[in-house]
């Protein structure tokens, strides 16, 4: 008896390869790649009609914000080329994705980035002043000055601070969404990762952990076809990265990352799908990086004007989205009204850039502090020798820089 | 077989009850009166009762030493059931708290998490694909929305794969936000040091590696009690620590341990023999030849001092200190590779703290500059006789 007890309990987990046979060699070669969802067209015509369910005042909300991005990452690109800031990466093309998923996510998902989504940051409320303190590392950065530009995190915003190590976001991302399966948390884990840093190890650790042991994460994929100069060509073979995760036996979409409309209803289907599944979700965006990976880098060096162009005008999702809302009736264009919305944004960066460059740096007890929940014993001996330091060669150093002083 | 899963059935006189905790039998019994129902009233009572039973503290007992606790409520347990005592406390006391990683549903290759997948159920204490990445990046995901995440690498050997999430991620995650998130709640164990035929990858040391990482904590336990005691305060730390378990002791190591709650400071060594001629540092595994170099010693007329370290990182220098002024001598020791494992960093300290106190320059016995051998392990391990002949050297000065 004991012994039957033992063998049903190792069956039950036991899972045998199904006793299934060819007889013949036949590898597998291609697969059939997975189409991209689409709602609009490059012309922002309707062509699904049932997913034309977006509020009129969601919609008018999200392209405000589009374009208020643009008007920001075109101010702060040219603050760092005139040195108001050491570093700034822009998100041009790809604010469709970043703001729509967000708009489409609830308030209480957890949120994990990458480092290029300033419009799930903005999109919950995350204000310019606070990304200008972020870049500017002033005492008004709830960073506390530690990290470079674009490393932006929210505790209130539900955020997780960004890191500079691509893809270790990813695999965190499973944890925390196994943590919310197992309290029966009405929560996902949804993480931002590049069709880049999908070729990291921790890429592939993070999928096989989340369909295993069934975690509420969304992944988010956006596959802008370069790594700083890398295009996808030198990244991966096979149907890009969508075409991965039914491997791992994960449920995947593939998604116009330029169609706003997609974008939204094919995120809230899928946090839909977690909630009621308890399983994870893959979703790629398709999408194109207009401008340069980061201020370091002068893309033109590997790619041409005209590639950049093509979809810049031609599959830009701020035009898209433009031009359906115009069709469609749902926004009043006149030249007044948005020339006034991007000139607000403007004066708004250029003031947070000035009073915040005004602003001093946190205090120099904050180089010891956070490094554990308290400052231990070692570390108050090292703040002690440096104020030592300090106080001895305070005119080699830019003490009153620092809040405080010495 | 010993039963380490029953907890005493009456309660140390010291435990603190809550007041509904106290009164529910009653309550309940009462219901049960009323609603007739008599399967019901036994079903209920066995559950109050089971409730009562277990050794139950709000917040448990915090110590410097092993030897403050004055609990009688003691079972002889060996290295892996200390440990397997701990993690049901934990995972009793906290329901947040979570264990994972390879082999841990059955009860894990060492026995350490053995009944606990019973105990408390596949969500809660589960097998993890094998990928050490994954494994440490989970835990810290985990630590960072609220949970307790205790993750196993089952070899320190493999902790590598997990590095870069260990140092990078888990390490920075509260200084780089900000404090506005932390991944505190995450212990990380791992097993540790020679077993007599582990070879390149079932033996390393490597907690000089995770030493070096500001920001997260490295603990290494010599004995039952101590690692009963210092993994609850390590799991409860709010910070990441790193919780090294000497494998060699998991069977041969057996002690007394308090069948209570109880904690052992971390950031604390401990003195574990007075001596007054030499300082003699280790930790884990190596504090058992130390004894046994001091004894050979001994014969010699040399009074040693032997100190535990028990907290790798950050360490008390302070304890040390206080030692080698008082013995002008000092010797440290670990298997790990001598050249920038922890004998390095501790002389180095030492010398400055206490250099006009030194009679003799400090001495590392410590593993050779060698990956781990086989064969050449018997010559290749500091062992009591190493350590003699440095105390020798030492003294002779």
């Amino acid at each position: 008896m004991k012994h039957f007890m033992r063998f049903s309990k190792i069956s039950k987990a036991f899972k045998e390869v199904p006793s299934q046979y060819v007889y013949q060699i036949n590898p597998i070669k291609n697969f059939e790649p997975i189409k991209q969802f689409r709602v609009i067209d490059l012309e922002g015509n309707l062509i699904a009609k049932e997913y034309n369910n977006i509020p009129k005042e969601t919609l008018n909300q999200i392209f405000d914000l589009m374009i208020s991005i643009e008007e920001m990452d075109n101010i702060l690109y040219m603050s760092q080329r005139q040195g108001k800031i050491s570093f700034y990466m822009t998100s041009f093309g790809e604010t469709a994705t970043t703001v729509g998923t967000t708009a489409a996510l609830q308030p209480q998902d957890f949120i994990f980035p990458q480092y290029r989504e300033q419009g799930s940051f903005m999109w919950r409320g995350f204000t310019i002043e606070q990304i200008v303190n972020q870049c500017i590392g002033n005492h008004l950065d709830g960073g506390k000055g530690r990290q470079m530009p674009v490393h932006y995190g929210s505790k209130d915003l539900n955020i997780v601070t960004v890191s500079s190590p691509l893809t270790t976001q990813v695999p965190q991302a499973s944890g925390a969404g196994y943590g919310f399966r197992v309290n029966g948390e009405n929560k996902i884990a949804a993480t931002w990762f590049g069709e880049g840093a999908a070729s990291e190890g921790d890429f592939h650790s993070a999928m096989n952990f989340a369909q295993t042991l069934k975690c509420q994460t969304l992944f988010l994929c956006r596959n802008n076809h370069y790594a700083i100069s890398t295009p996808t060509d030198d990244q991966f073979r096979g149907d890009t990265i969508a075409g991965k995760a039914p491997a791992y036996g994960m449920r995947t979409l593939k998604i116009d990352g330029n169609d706003l409309l997609a974008v939204y209803n094919g995120v809230k289907y899928a946090r839909e799908e977690i909630i009621k599944n308890k399983e994870p979700f893959f979703i790629e965006f398709i999408t194109y990086r207009i401008g340069d990976h980061s201020t370091s880098d002068h893309s033109v060096l590997y790619r041409s004007q005209e590639e950049i162009d093509s979809w810049k005008s031609g599959n830009n999702p701020i035009n898209r989205l433009g031009l359906f809302l115009k069709k469609q009736g749902l926004r009043q264009f006149n030249d007044e009204h948005d020339n006034q919305i991007r000139k607000d944004v403007r004066n708004r960066v250029i003031a947070a850039l000035k009073n915040g460059s005004e602003q001093q740096s946190p205090s120099i007890q904050d180089l010891f502090t956070d490094v554990y929940d308290e400052v231990l014993p070692h570390l108050q001996d090292q703040y002690t020798q440096l104020r030592e330091h300090l106080t001895k060669y305070k005119d080699q150093y830019p003490i009153n820089k620092f809040k405080g002083g010495l | 077989m010993i039963n380490f899963l029953t907890f005493s059935e009456n309660l140390p006189s010291n435990q603190e009850i809550s007041k509904s905790q106290f009164f529910s039998p009653f309550i309940i019994l009462i219901q049960a009166i009323l609603s007739q129902n008599k399967l019901k009233l036994h079903k209920q009572l066995n559950k109050q009762m089971q409730l009562l039973r277990r050794v139950y503290q709000f917040g448990s007992t915090k110590h410097r030493f092993a030897s403050d606790i004055t609990s009688t409520n003691r079972q002889k347990m060996n290295l892996f059931q200390a440990i397997n005592n701990a993690l049901d406390i934990e995972l009793g006391a906290n329901p947040k708290a979570l264990l994972f990683g390879e082999d841990v549903k059955f009860g894990g290759v060492f026995r350490c998490s053995q009944g606990l997948n019973e105990k408390y159920g596949t969500d809660r204490v589960f097998n993890t694909p094998l990928c050490e990445q994954g494994i440490g990046a989970f835990g810290i995901g985990l630590a960072s929305v609220g949970y307790t995440a205790i993750a196993e690498i089952q070899f320190g050997d493999y902790i590598f794969p997990a590095f870069d999430q260990i140092v990078n991620e888990a390490a920075k995650f509260r200084y780089r936000s900000g404090n506005q998130f932390n991944c505190g709640s995450l212990t990380i164990r791992s097993t540790w040091g020679a077993v007599g035929h582990g070879a390149l990858y079932h033996s390393q040391s490597p907690e000089a590696y995770f030493a070096h990482t500001p920001g997260l904590k490295v603990v290494v336990p010599r004995d039952p009690i101590q690692a009963k005691g210092l993994l609850l305060a390590s799991i409860r730390d709010k910070n990441p620590v790193i919780f090294f378990e000497p494998k060699a002791l998991y069977r041969n190591a057996e002690d007394e341990v308090p069948l209570d709650d109880y904690e052992l400071e971390l950031s604390k060594a401990e003195v574990v023999q007075q001596g007054k001629h030499i300082t003699l540092i280790g930790y884990g595994t190596s504090i058992r030849v130390l004894k046994e170099a001091s004894k050979l010693a001994e014969k010699d007329g040399v009074s040693c001092e032997i100190i535990d370290l028990q907290t790798i990182y950050p360490y008390d220098g302070q304890t040390l200190v206080d030692s080698v002024k008082k013995t002008g001598r000092c010797i440290i020791t670990h298997e790990a590779p001598q050249t920038c494992g922890m004998g390095a960093e501790l002389s180095a300290f030492i010398q400055e703290k206490c250099f006009l106190h030194l009679e003799a320059p400090i001495k590392r016995v410590a593993g050779y500059d060698t990956p781990f051998p086989l064969v050449h392990e018997p010559i290749y391990l500091p062992d009591k006789f190493k350590i003699y002949e440095a105390i020798k050297q030492s003294v002779n000065y």
